[in-house]
Order: C-alpha cells, then structure tokens, then sequence
C-alpha cells in the first residue's frame, strides 16, 4: 500500500492502518523516503486542517524503575476513558551487529483483543542516545489516528531533549532513594521535565520524601509549575489518575501548536544537516539564516516538505 | 571395629519416581503400582495450571490440562489421588511452588477427613519462588508477596505439621537454566538465606534454629560426577557455616544440609536415547558416593525424557538403577570414602571460594530478591557459553557432537516413538467434573472463604494457611483460590534475561551470518525483525532465550515475549510489531493443540510471516505440524544455533522471494 494511502487511513482514524504504516516509516529502500514523506503529508496538519489530535506524550526514566508497569496501568486508565492509545517502546541499546532485543513488549499488560491498543518496539539502531528519525514519524503518523501516543525511552540526562521534541508532554520517571535525578537537575545537566513521576509509592516514607526533595528542588528552579506525582503499580494501584489529570492539565496549559511547530522546524534542520553536513548549512547562508528561511515557510507543511524546501534554496 | 567399615549398613535413601499425569484417578493407580514396586515415597507432578494456579476452563490452561503432571483442581481431586494410601505414613514430596500453600491446605484438609492430625503427615512442598523467576517459570504473582507465602508456610509447619519440608530450595532448575557449579551453589545459599530472612519477620525468634533446620534443598546433579559430588560436600560446609554464624544455630544436627535430588535432565540426549541410561548411573554415584553429603532422597530422571514423557516402564528403569545402587552395590557399607582425600578437598575448597565470591555480589545487590535479574543475566550468559562449547566442539556429548554414527534404535521404534501420550479427552473430563464440582458445592460458603482469604492476603501480617484450609474444606477451585490472591497482590511478569546478556565472542561463522542478515534485511527494506516467545504455560524457556539471544547476535531485531502468551497475544503482536517470521517453544507437549491455533489466529489477523517451532515434539507430531502450516520443526537435537539461524534467513528470504544465500 503507498505512503500516501496510509497516510489517508490514518487521518481518517483507521487504527488498522498503523502496523503497515510503522513498516513503511522504519523501511530504507530506494524510494522509500518519498513514500514516508507522502505519508505525512497526509497527516501534516495542512491535511489535517489543524494539529493531529493526539496526546503525544514521552515516558523517559532510567532502567527498572517501573515504566513498563507504569506503562501498563497509564493505557488501562486512558482505555477506561475511551481514549485510543499507541506506544512506541524505544530499545535505547546499538550494536555493531545491528541486532537488538526488543524486551519491553512482554512487560506491558494489555487486552490483545483490544484494537484501541497499538505498541510497537523499535531500535534506536546507530542515532546516538536518542530517537531515530523513523520513531519521530512513526509519532507523527500515528499522532493522527490515535488519540494518546506515548514515546517510551530509556535513560536520564540524555534522551529527554530528543523526545522532548516528539512529544507535546515528557514525563520523567524515577524511583525513590536514587538522587541521580534530583542532582541532574540541580546541576542543571537536565532538562526540567513537564512532569515527574516517583515509582514506588508503596514504599511509603521513602516516596514521600523523594517527592518532597523535587519539589524542593523544583521551587528553587523557579519551576513551580511542575508536577511531581508519586504513583504504585502494586495494587491497589495509586497515584495513576492523579498522573493522567497531570499529563492533561500540561497539555491544556502547553502551546501545542507553537511547540510542534517548533520541533518540526528543528527536525527538518537536523534532518537537512546530517544529511548534507556542514556545506550544505552553509549554502543556506548559516545555521541562523536557515532558521530564518524556516520560519518564513507555511506552519502547516510536515517535516518531509520543510527539508525539501531547504533542499531546493540550498540548491539555488 | 574398624574404620572403613560401618558397623551396620546405612538405611538407603528415600526413593521416588517424580510421576502423574492425566486425572487424579489415572495417577492415584500409577502410585500404588509404583509404591508395589519398591518405591518408598511419592513425588507428585501437577499440570502446569494446578502449578500456576488456573482452573482447567481457563484460557491459558488450554492444551497443558493434565500434559506434564495431574490436574488437582479441588479437595475432591486431591481425595482421588491419595485414595488408599496411608497418609500417617507416606512421605510426599510435592513439586509445587506458587501454589505451594493452596496444594498443602488441600494435602492438609484431605488428611483432615480421613482423621490424621497434621502432626502426623511427612513430606515436602517444593515452595521455592526465586528459582521460577530464574528457571522455570511457573510463578503467579510478584516478588514480596511470594516471599509473603513462602514464609507463611514455613511459619505454619513448624508450628501445626512439624514434620513437614515447607521449602526445598532448589538449585537444581539452576543446573538446567545453564548455572556452572559455583552459580548452582551460591545462588541457592543467597535464596536460602532470602527466605530465612522473611521468615524471621514472622515467627517468634527462638523458632529460628527449628526453622532453619527444616529447610532443604533440592539439588542437581551432572555427568561431571566427581566435581559434582565436591559440589554437594562444599553446600554442606556452606551451610553450616551459615547456621552457625548468620543465624545463631547452636545443635549441629539443625544444621545438616539436607538435600533431595533429581539429577540432570539438561544433559539428557534425544539423539541415542539409551546412552542417558548411563549419564543417570553416573550422576546418581555423584549424590550417594560420599556418606557426609548424601542425599536423603532420589529421584531420577528417564533415559527418554528429551523425546516427550516418559512412560511407567521407562520411569520403573529408573526405580531400579536406585535399587541396585542401594540393594546390590556394597556402597552403604561403608563411612565417607572421600575422607582424606587431596582431590576433593582441592575441589571443594575451588567451589566454596568461588560460592563466596558470588554470594558476596548478590549480596552487594540487596540480597537474592533484588538480584534476580542480575542472576538471571547471568545464568543466560552461562548457558550461552555452554551452548557454544558443544557448538564448537569443546564440550564432547557423546552422540550429538562426537560419534554420531549409530545404528537405529529399537527402544523408539513402536507406534508412539517410545513415549507416553495423554489422551486428549482427558482435558474435556476434567472440564465437565470442575463445572459438575461448582454445581454442586455451597457458593454461599464458598464466597465467604475466598472473601475471607481475600482479607487475610491483604493484612500482610496473618498467616495464609488456615484461611486456605477453610478454603479447601469449602471446596474452593485451584483457579478461584490464585485469583483471589492475584487480586490482592497484582500479577508479575519475572525478568527475561535476554536483555541483558552480553553478546558471546565472534566467530568466522557468525559474522557471515551477519553479512547474510544484513544482505536480507537490505533486500528486505528493514530489519530482519522476529518474534519469539512461549504459548501456553509452560515456563522452561532456556530455549527461547538461547535462540533471541542468538538472534540478536546475528544481527536480528527480535522480539521477546517471554513465557504464557495465548494464541491471541501471539497474534496481536506479530501483526503490531511488523515481524518477518514467528519462533514459538513448547516443552510442555501442548503443541498439538496450541500451535494450530496460533496459526489460525495469525491467519486471521491477516499475519503471513513463516512460523517455526522448537522444543520436545516427537517426530510423529512434526510432520502433522508441517502439515497445519509451520516452516519448520527444531528438537534437542538440533544443538546448533547458527544452523538454524540460517534457516531462518533463508526461509524469510524464500517466503519475500529473494535469491537465496551467495
């Protein structure tokens, strides 16, 4: 099926779109980043007539700290709500053999009935500590049709940036009694997250006063803003509608637009520079000039479309 | 009286055949006769539903109702298969882990209305949950809560059934998960002491040294008999070491290392089936030569166990190895034969050193709970390395890497390939006496026993026992009373493994595996991506992770779905994850039925990736699974990895239309 027509089913919320669509977006044989770029055309928000409707929110936090589980009560409340949801679990790990285990899947309980669900596994493969281009797509495609799309990764200190422009929402998530994160963000080697989740709330004092030392540290900040939720997977679960009010109450208060715009433009620039390196930036005129170029072209053209335009300017 | 002679032979060991299967009425005939035969205990084998606590008409029973062992679903079950024996005097020995305290309320209530007091009943509840996390697979429900149950046991026996085992902690699922020696020895020191520790929380402290002296251990033994035995002697000082200064236990007789033992099944060869008689001998002299670190009781395996289950006359075989060993052989007669001597002093002394290494590492991690997954990365990576050493031929397997000529063996050659088959109504029987049993029971007081087990899971300082015994008496079903828990404590999903396993060292073979990968995935416009995981639930999955760590090292994507997936699950995934081929594992013998049905659901799913097949699947039920759809059918036999990862290259290759490999 082309990229174009898949694009057209998932605008039109056909979720049993998404399997051949994520195959086509991971896919790199010749022609296929024209078909990739007719299928967000599709899906840009010039199709759309507006921004795709989902919720893309980004999970990210440190290994065995409780995101699969988390994961698993997340989809089960925004099911309970009617709400449709995708997940791209993000195995972090490259090897020379390109090969990859791809564990997360298991870790998530879910109905495999239920066709609102959609989880897919994906390998960073050779980009360095953060997302491949295909999961940035992949997100944006599926950003489309489903009404929640959640970017799982792994890792603290690196990879929030890079999801932080998928995703219109990044939570961090920590377990109580590890400080690495409290210090990260003191030192400022962190980005502030949107939200902050602590694992484990049922061990009690412990959660409280990993709760208690954010927040600290967030007022100092000047980042008051942040939420900091403290959630158990164990049953009975806790914490998980707070949590999802919090993603909410984010989302409500977040300049969607304006932000995904911004990652799209950012993207196509990143997209332009790794593939025609430090000359072709300079055929733009500069980084700085570039941006300007970016800036002036239609909000609504995916990213496909605003690296071809710089293709064509480079080329002029 | 001399010193190499004793004054009087020793008494032998307890002897057991590990049997049932089918119904409770099929296995209680099956003990009797074995009981006729000379064997002096029993050893119950439940199905893989009574282990991990479902009812026959649930989902993920489908195909395993009565394969592996006996399905007890209730009290009248358990009457049925202990009917006629005399329960004041029979030790049994029961192979049940996350049910544990379910099995033993029922064993309990059984004996309750026959009249024996529990003071009078012996045996042993296997109850040892790290290893299923590690090993076996048959867990039910998280971590500290199973810890929760496990000491709940222990706590009740002591007090009400005194005689009673409440734990074997095993190392032997270690062995067959691929754990060298010093892993098999630390990693069951560190679990006991685990359990111990959770205990202590719930008994009195001057119950402690009664405690510590009812636990036992259940231990393996390989065809390296020699080091094996140094093995069991360096448990034993170990042991004793541990009573002594960890937990204050001042009579040495509460610090024997007891153990029970069945020895090594991993070792067990489908190729040349006969010489596995000869392996068995070996490694049961490893448990009885030595007098100060013998087993207190044996069971062992059958010489065809790698071909399917064996039968009562294959399992008799073995019942006799055990009778000349301790009726023939002069070996009871005399005092340690291993006293003095410089061999096995060195050996032991490399093992303890080593054990405490590791043992200083888990510890380091928080103790053998939060080291599980470190263990059970670790235990990957072992067997990895054994795998590979056969592969390579710097491990010598008689008949599967060297002298593979053979002429062709008369012991598989009647209708069934020498083995037993269940009979497939038996799983429909079982379906039609559970609904008959729920008609027929008081729901009113059985709502109140599982409201009341309820309660009790959820205050976390009662103890289970007497709750479940009200259960029992009530006629509570196996499944109703695991869900009653799962609702108070959640499921769990234990760590694979695979994740974490280092990749092995390269090889000329692998990196053209690579290339051949590579070449495909390239022709193919992504990754070679496949899915592998375990239907049904069974929860032996070496295999599985042998093979998604493999794959992962030829440079596949693969996917890891772990152990107890429906047929749904299998499904759902292969179509969301965009998988080029399916690689399914059965050890459970439930093939037959669960395989046809996961190609239908991937049929319909609109999946048509090539599926193959591994695990014990005699040769009979292979060319009916090529026949329902599957590309290929891989058994013990086929030892060799990178063989069958080309295989699957080429079969995604063939099936996309590509040219084969260069």
């Amino acid at each position: 099926m082309s990229g174009a027509e898949l694009g057209r089913r998932l605008r039109e919320r056909d979720l049993s779109a998404a399997p051949a669509a994520l195959n086509l977006v991971e896919a790199r044989r010749p022609g296929g980043p024209e078909e990739v770029a007719a299928l967000l055309r599709e899906v840009s928000p010039g199709a759309l007539g507006g921004d795709a409707p989902a919720h893309v929110v980004g999970i990210t936090g440190p290994p065995g700290v409780g995101k699969s589980s988390l994961l698993s009560e997340l989809v089960a409340a925004w099911r309970c709500a009617g709400r449709t949801v995708a997940v791209l679990a993000v195995d972090p790990t490259s090897r020379r053999s390109g090969g990859a285990l791809l564990g997360d899947r298991a870790r998530i309980a879910v109905d495999p009935a239920d066709r609102g669900v959609f989880i897919r596994s994906t390998a960073a493969g050779d980009t360095l500590g953060g997302l491949a281009a295909s999961t940035r797509a992949a997100a944006q495609a599926l950003a489309a049709a489903f009404d929640v799309v959640v970017i799982e990764t792994v890792g603290v200190g690196q990879s929030e940036t890079d999801v932080a422009d998928a995703a219109d929402t990044v939570a961090v998530v920590v377990q109580p009694g590890s400080g690495d994160v409290l210090q990260f963000l003191k030192a400022g080697i962190m980005e502030i997250p949107d939200v902050l989740v602590v694992t484990k709330a049922d061990l009690g004092n412990i959660a409280e006063s990993a709760v208690r030392d954010l927040r600290s540290a967030l007022t100092a900040l000047d980042a008051r803003e942040v939420e900091v939720v403290a959630v158990s997977s164990i049953p009975p679960p806790r914490g998980i509608d707070e949590l999802v009010a919090a993603l909410d109450g984010h989302r409500a208060a977040t300049d969607v637009a304006a932000r995904r715009l911004h990652a799209r433009r950012r993207h196509a620039l990143a997209d332009f520079a790794a593939e025609h390196g430090e000359r072709g930036l300079r055929a733009l005129g500069g980084r700085r000039e570039a941006e300007r170029l970016l800036d002036s072209l239609d909000p609504r053209l995916d990213v496909p479309s605003l690296r071809a335009a710089l293709e064509e300017n480079a080329a002029r | 009286m001399s010193e190499h002679r004793l004054p009087e032979r020793d008494r032998p060991w307890l002897m057991r055949t590990y049997a049932g299967h089918s119904t409770a009425r099929a296995s209680n005939e099956l003990y009797r006769r074995n009981l006729a035969k000379g064997q002096t205990g029993l050893s119950v084998a439940f199905d893989l539903p009574t282990q991990t606590g479902y009812d026959c008409d649930h989902e993920l029973a489908r195909g395993e109702v009565g394969k592996v062992g006996v399905a007890i679903s209730h009290k009248g079950d358990m009457h049925a298969l202990l009917d006629g024996i005399p329960l004041d005097e029979m030790n049994t020995s029961m192979t049940i882990n996350a049910t544990a305290p379910w099995l033993l309320a029922l064993y309990v209530a059984v004996a309750e209305e026959n009249g024996i007091d529990g003071s009078k009943l012996s045996g042993t509840t296997q109850n040892d949950i790290l290893k299923e996390y590690l090993s076996r697979g048959t867990y039910a429900f998280p971590p500290g809560p199973s810890m929760r149950l496990i000491a709940d046991v222990v706590a009740y026996t002591v007090e009400h059934v005194p005689r009673w085992n409440p734990i074997n902690v095993c190392s032997y699922h270690l062995q067959e998960a691929g754990a060298t020696p010093v892993q098999e020895i630390a990693y069951a020191m560190a679990n006991a002491m685990a359990v111990l520790d959770a205990v202590r929380e719930r008994v009195d402290e001057s119950l402690m040294p009664t405690v510590f002296g009812r636990i036992s251990f259940f231990v393996n033994a390989g065809v390296r008999f020699v080091e094996e035995h140094a093995k069991l002697r360096a448990m034993s000082l170990l042991w004793d070491e541990l009573g002594r200064e960890r937990y204050d236990v001042e009579d040495p007789k509460l610090r024997r290392f007891r153990y029970g033992v069945q020895v090594n099944s991993l070792g067990l060869t489908e190729a040349q089936p006969e010489n596995n008689v000869q392996r068995i001998v070996l490694e049961a002299l490893a448990v009885t030569l030595g007098r100060s670190a013998r087993a207190r009781a044996i069971q062992l395996p059958a010489w065809n166990e790698a071909l399917g289950l064996p039968r009562p006359w294959d399992q008799q075989w073995s019942l006799r190895i055990q009778q000349v060993l301790a009726f023939e052989t002069d070996l009871l007669e005399y005092p340690d034969v291993f006293e003095g001597s410089k061999v096995m002093d060195g050996l032991v002394e490399e093992l303890v050193t080593g054990a405490r290494e590791e043992m200083t590492r888990v510890a380091e991690r928080g103790g053998a709970v939060e080291a599980v997954g470190y263990m059970k990365s670790e235990l990957v990576s072992s067997h990895r390395e054994r795998v590979r050493r056969i592969e390579d031929g710097d491990l010598t397997v008689v008949g599967i890497n060297r002298f593979t000529e053979t002429e062709p063996s008369p012991l598989t050659a009647d209708a069934e390939g020498g083995i037993l088959v269940v009979d497939p109504d038996v799983e429909a029987e079982q379906i039609a006496a559970l609904e008959r049993w729920r008609a027929e029971r008081d729901e009113d007081a059985v709502r109140a026993a599982l409201d009341e087990l309820r309660r009790v899971a959820r205050s976390e300082s009662e103890n289970i026992m007497p709750a479940s015994i009200a259960a029992a008496h009530a006629g509570v079903t196996t499944g109703e009373w695991a869900q009653a828990l799962r609702d108070a404590f959640g499921d769990y999903r234990a760590p694979t493994g695979v994740g974490e396993a280092v990749a092995g060292a390269t090889s000329e073979e692998l990196e053209s595996l690579r290339e051949e990968v590579d070449r495909v995935s390239d022709a193919l416009g992504r990754r070679l991506k496949v899915l592998v995981g375990k239907p049904g639930l069974d929860g032996h999955s070496n295999g599985a992770e042998q093979i998604a760590v493999r794959g992962r090292d030829v440079g596949m994507e693969v996917v890891y779905e772990g152990i107890r997936l429906t047929p749904s699950q299998i499904a759902a995934s292969a179509l969301q994850e965009g998988v080029h081929v399916i690689g399914l594992s059965i050890l459970s013998g439930s093939h037959r039925e669960l395989i046809p049905s996961v190609i239908a659901q991937l049929r319909e799913a609109g999946v048509d990736a090539p599926v193959v097949i591994g695990g014990i699947i005699p040769e009979a039920d292979a060319a009916a699974l090529r026949e329902a759809g599957v590309a290929a059918v891989y058994t013990p036999k086929d030892f060799d990895l990178n063989r069958i990862m080309r295989d699957i290259v080429g079969l995604v290759a063939q099936h996309h239309g590509l040219a084969a490999a260069a």
